[in-house]
């Protein structure tokens, strides 16, 4: 016997005792908890958003489509890096201004390359503001998974309010889980020696997220 | 099971040694209190935190109902997305496989993301009879490791070691494993963190093969989902050209949808956060994107002789959020040790005696290790009533029964007149009487929680008959204990 039939097997005789039920699986979980927490306007969404991404010491930036290239030629003249990393696709206009030189991860650059390499700008593919997290699905504006784990430094640009949800559920219905995700709430951190949080252990140490919209916003803080 | 800690002393007799230890004692109430307040705080934050409970619940109970159906489901699902599924029956044979799988890479060392399927079935000292070392990334598991030590709490395994303790370790042997400590090393989280972050870089960067385990995986989707906060687990889950996981069967949900729920109870209740820094989920493997060998070995090693409990099974729901841990007033004054297994405080008092059996002293005294306050049940995500589970054991103990080990139906003795009965006793007349704060919080919350047993079935009858419950005012007993500041101003 192999093992699958062996632990199939065992399943099953431990099951021996529960009643047949074939109430269809919609029936038996209670969906009534909330789709989101309180209701807000999308300015108000986006405010949160900001908020809680902040609450996890990300820094946070606002700006407009046509003020982008500027604000992000400036976060990497303050982190003054030789090189950025970009994904295959980010929006050429994002970069324009920006003076550090650009590489792309190749399918045979070496995790030592890219070592070698300090910042990185991606888009993102939702933004949740409940919990302050932004996902990356690995999109052509994103690159593959290892180019925002290994640079020090990510800068991450959210466009709003298209991108941003408000909770974990609407977040998952725009998720494909076909493709591999990433959640993000802030920069990496851990409270292993007691309990004191530390920002910045293994992925990168510095996470600015750059919320752009069409509009000049109300509030620029940046 | 394997992974009893060897030559593990019966949980009273551990205890007694771990409450005479000062600097143990004093860490873990700080880091208990500390994250046990916090928790509130962010489950406070959800007004809807019942339904997301009872669904979590629901959820996991239906898996269990149909775990044959899903893990069939899953078994295609994963392979169908490029990935490769191993069926273990027990640690052994989940040894030889991961064992067998890193071999056929030709290559002698891995990196391992924090997994207490790992630590359960002791992979790292099956791998190294192998000659592979296995490295741990986590933080807390590094300092564990490197101080050939044993893992003292779920989430956070060094809780038992204070700051000057870490550097001492991370100066003195640092240098054994691969870069050694900075020079002139001091004592702040921030400086040993990034004396961690600067050693393990260099494995993670030439690693070639990675193993982990999973929070949850979605049969409908073969989904795995992987929660943590350094950021070591996307190292080693992104950056080898091999992925092994290994995950027990019960870990399954149903649906992609499913995890709204878990994505949402988990994190609050763990590291009270409203969401950790980083979740990453796979399905199989992305060309071109992260390890193109992607391997899953499903365990039961003992999950299936659980199920086959009708009581004991809720103990399978168990998200291992540890915050059972963090609210108990035994495991606050025992510590993680006394547990004698992988998976201490409440929920190992309920899991381990199942995983393994009742055959050992440590497992037999493991469902007296409580005072069935209740307060893990309050705080329990998935609504696990460890109590209710804590008394059957404790009736299975004394009183034998059937059970079923390794598949097989078997019949226990029982425990009278035997060594387990007299461990069963002490275990029971420590945790009464032990601290009197303890004794004071166990009666009053006896009195409000839905399963209170006036008197303790099995060998600590004998005991609780002769005592009265004292006449106290009704107060649930996480407000007094709030109250009196967890005991120690005394109860009024
Ligand atoms: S038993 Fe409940 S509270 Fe304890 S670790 Fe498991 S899920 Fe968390």
């Amino acid at each position: 016997m192999s093992s699958r039939e062996r632990v199939l097997g065992r399943v099953r005789r431990a099951l021996a005792d529960v009643p047949k039920d074939d109430t269809p699986y919609e029936q038996v979980v209670p969906r009534d908890y909330l789709r989101e927490h309180g209701e807000r306007s999308v300015e108000e969404t986006v405010n949160l958003l900001a908020e809680n991404l902040a609450d996890y010491r990300a820094l946070v930036h606002r700006t407009t489509t046509d003020e982008l290239p500027y604000l992000i030629m400036r976060l990497l003249a303050e982190r003054g890096p030789q090189y950025v990393l970009v994904p295959p696709w980010l929006p050429p206009e994002w970069m324009s201004a920006a003076d550090p030189t650009r590489v792309h991860d190749r399918a045979v650059s070496t995790p030592h390359e890219l070592d070698k390499v300090d910042s990185v700008v991606t888009g993102c593919a939702v933004a949740i503001a409940e919990t302050g997290t932004i996902v990356l699905d690995g999109s052509p504006d994103q690159g593959r998974r290892r180019i925002t784990l290994v640079p020090d430094h990510h800068i991450c640009v959210v466009r709003v309010p298209e991108q941003v949800v408000s909770s974990v559920p609407q977040a998952l219905e725009r998720l494909d889980p076909a493709r591999p995700l990433t959640w993000i709430s802030g920069p990496s951190a851990t409270s292993d020696i007691e309990l004191d949080r530390v920002e910045g252990v293994h992925g990168p140490r510095t996470l600015e997220v750059v919320l752009v919209s069409d509009q000049p916003s109300a509030d620029v803080n940046s | 099971m394997s992974g009893t800690f060897v030559g593990m002393p019966a949980f009273p007799k551990a205890a007694h040694e771990a409450v005479g230890n000062q600097t143990l004692r004093g860490n873990l109430r700080h880091a208990t209190h500390t994250i046990r307040a916090k928790r509130a705080k962010a489950v406070a934050e959800v007004s809807d935190w019942a339904a997301l409970r009872e669904a979590g619940k629901r959820i996991k109970d239906h898996t269990l109902r149909h775990l044959d159906r899903y893990l069939e489901q899953l078994e295609e699902s994963v392979t169908a997305a490029g990935g490769t599924v191993h069926w273990a029956a027990d640690a052994e044979e989940a040894n030889r496989i991961v064992a067998q799988l890193v071999k056929e890479t030709g290559e002698s060392e891995v990196v391992k993301v924090k997994s207490m399927a790992t630590q359960e079935i002791g992979l790292n000292e099956a791998l190294e009879a192998e000659g592979i070392r296995a490295y741990e990334t986590d933080l807390a598991e590094l300092i564990v490791q490197l101080g050939k030590d044993r893992p003292s709490h779920i989430l956070v395994p060094a809780i038992h070691r204070n700051r000057g303790e870490i550097r001492d370790i991370f100066e003195r042997e640092m240098s054994e494993w691969g870069r050694p400590a900075p020079e002139g090393l001091t004592d702040t989280p921030a400086e040993l963190a990034e004396a961690a972050r600067l050693h393990l870089r260099e494995k993670f960067l030439r690693a070639k093969v990675g193993i982990s385990g999973a929070n949850f995986m979605v049969a409908e989707t073969g989904t795995l989902v992987v929660v943590e906060s350094e950021g070591n687990g996307r190292m080693c889950l992104t950056l080898p050209e091999t992925l092994i996981s290994v995950v027990g069967i019960e870990k399954i949900v149903p649906t992609w949808r499913d995890l709204e729920v878990f994505l949402q109870t988990l994190p609050r209740s763990s590291t009270a956060e409203r969401m950790n820094p980083y979740t990453s989920m796979w399905t199989g493997t992305t060309d071109g994107d992260g390890p193109q060998t992607f391997h899953l070995v499903l365990l039961d090693n003992g999950r299936t002789d659980t199920l086959a409990d009708e009581v004991g099974r809720q103990a399978l729901r168990c998200i291992r959020c540890s915050a059972c841990l963090n609210v108990c007033p035994v495991y606050e004054r025992a510590g993680g040790h006394a547990y004698g297994s992988v998976y201490p405080g409440p929920i190992g008092a309920i899991l381990s005696p199942q995983l393994r059996g009742t055959a050992s002293e440590i497992d037999a005294s493991l469902p007296y290790a409580s005072s069935l306050c209740g307060a893990c049940y309050e705080v329990c995500p998935v609504a696990i009533d460890i109590p209710e589970v804590l008394v059957h054991l404790r009736e299975r103990v004394v009183e034998g029964g059937q059970v079923v080990r390794e598949g097989n139906k078997v019949v226990l003795q029982p425990a009278k007149g035997h060594a387990a009965e007299r461990t069963a006793m002490r275990a029971a007349r420590w945790a009464f009487t032990h601290p009197g704060a303890l004794r004071t919080g166990q009666r009053l919350a006896s009195r409000t929680r839905r399963l209170h047993p006036r008197t303790l079935p099995g060998p600590g009858r004998a005991w609780s008959d002769s005592r009265d419950l004292p006449a106290v005012p009704a107060e649930p007993f996480r407000d007094w204990w709030q109250r009196t500041n967890g005991g120690k101003g005394g109860a009024k």
